[in-house]
């Protein structure tokens, strides 16, 4: 028995059911492309990311993103050649969401239908939401840049690197707090 | 359109449960007809797997929205599939009949 496959998650679902060439008589073999197929040429060839972030995106190791990509291609390509129909349908794939806050009655609530806008909270219908970010999240824990020498502490900027900033107190290179290159220099005098 | 909320007990006046999968009573609720079904949860003692089952069960009933404390980790995947909007709403101490007057914005 082959392994089972592991779910795909999917951000954009099509909103079309497929194509049909122009001036052939109806055929009734169409290819069928997978929805993850789809979302492998979408984040391959609309957004341009590469195979290594892409797989990522979808939840799925790098070869198997290569693979889905490559059986997506040779689909579109039957299809071209031959003028077969294309319909999107099936694949083990799961359609992420967007979170949402209200601020009104505290709830959180998700979007699963992409393509209406949401304006109003779904539980009071208070205008008052805001949509959930994780990068902003990340960036609210405080990066701290270190001197290794008198462990004089300052608080990271984004614009300069922390091995361009200079302790105020013993004039040394600073290095990032926590990071292995901190524990290197630790006990170093100055560089 | 249909709202399943979980509930530790079948009356308006009960409170919200804070877990999906295992909570005691699904209330069903139709905002067009202000209909409310109380249902016992037949998953609520499964070792494992209440949350998928008892997405699949509101989904049977035609639920589009899902309100309750918490959701497990399976649950999201299969809504997300099903099309189903998940509510989360930590406030544990609301009745039934104030999440469906919230409902009625």
């Amino acid at each position: 028995m082959p392994r089972p496959k592991r779910i795909r998650k999917m951000n954009n679902p099509p909103h079309f059911k497929g194509f049909r060439p122009i001036g052939l008589p109806e055929e009734n073999n169409p290819v069928v492309i997978n929805f993850e197929e789809y979302e492998a040429i979408r984040l391959s060839d609309f957004e341009f990311n590469g195979h290594v972030e892409a797989a990522k995106i979808m939840g799925v190791s790098r070869p198997t993103y290569t693979r889905i990509y490559e059986s997506a291609r040779r689909k579109v390509a039957q299809a071209f050649v031959l003028g077969k129909a294309i319909v999107f349908e099936g694949g083990k794939v799961y359609f992420d969401s967007e979170w949402y806050s209200c601020n009104t009655c505290g709830c959180w609530f998700n979007h699963p239908a992409k393509e209406e806008e949401i304006k109003n909270c779904t539980l009071c219908g208070s205008t008052n939401i805001v949509q959930y970010d994780e990068t902003k999240l990340q960036s609210k824990t405080e990066e701290i840049c270190v001197c290794p020498k008198c462990g004089n502490e300052k608080v990271h900027s984004k614009e300069t690197p922390c091995k361009d900033e200079i302790c105020s107190a013993c004039n040394c290179q600073m290095v990032r707090k926590g990071a292995p290159h901190h524990q290197g220099v630790k006990n170093n005098n100055c560089n | 359109m249909k709202v399943a909320i979980s509930s530790v007990g079948n009356s308006p006046d009960a409170k919200l449960d804070s877990r999906f999968g295992r909570c005691s009573y699904f209330v069903i609720y139709d905002t067009e007809t202000a209909a409310t079904e109380y249902i016992p949860n037949t998953n609520k003692d499964n070792i494992e797997g209440c949350g998928p089952a008892s997405v699949q069960f509101v989904a049977s009933k035609g639920v589009i929205k899902i309100v309750s404390g918490e959701f497990g980790a399976k649950v999201k995947a299969i809504s997300d599939s099903l099309q189903i909007q998940l509510i989360v709403l930590k406030d544990q101490e609301k009745t039934i009949s104030e999440i469906i007057q919230m409902l009625n914005h």
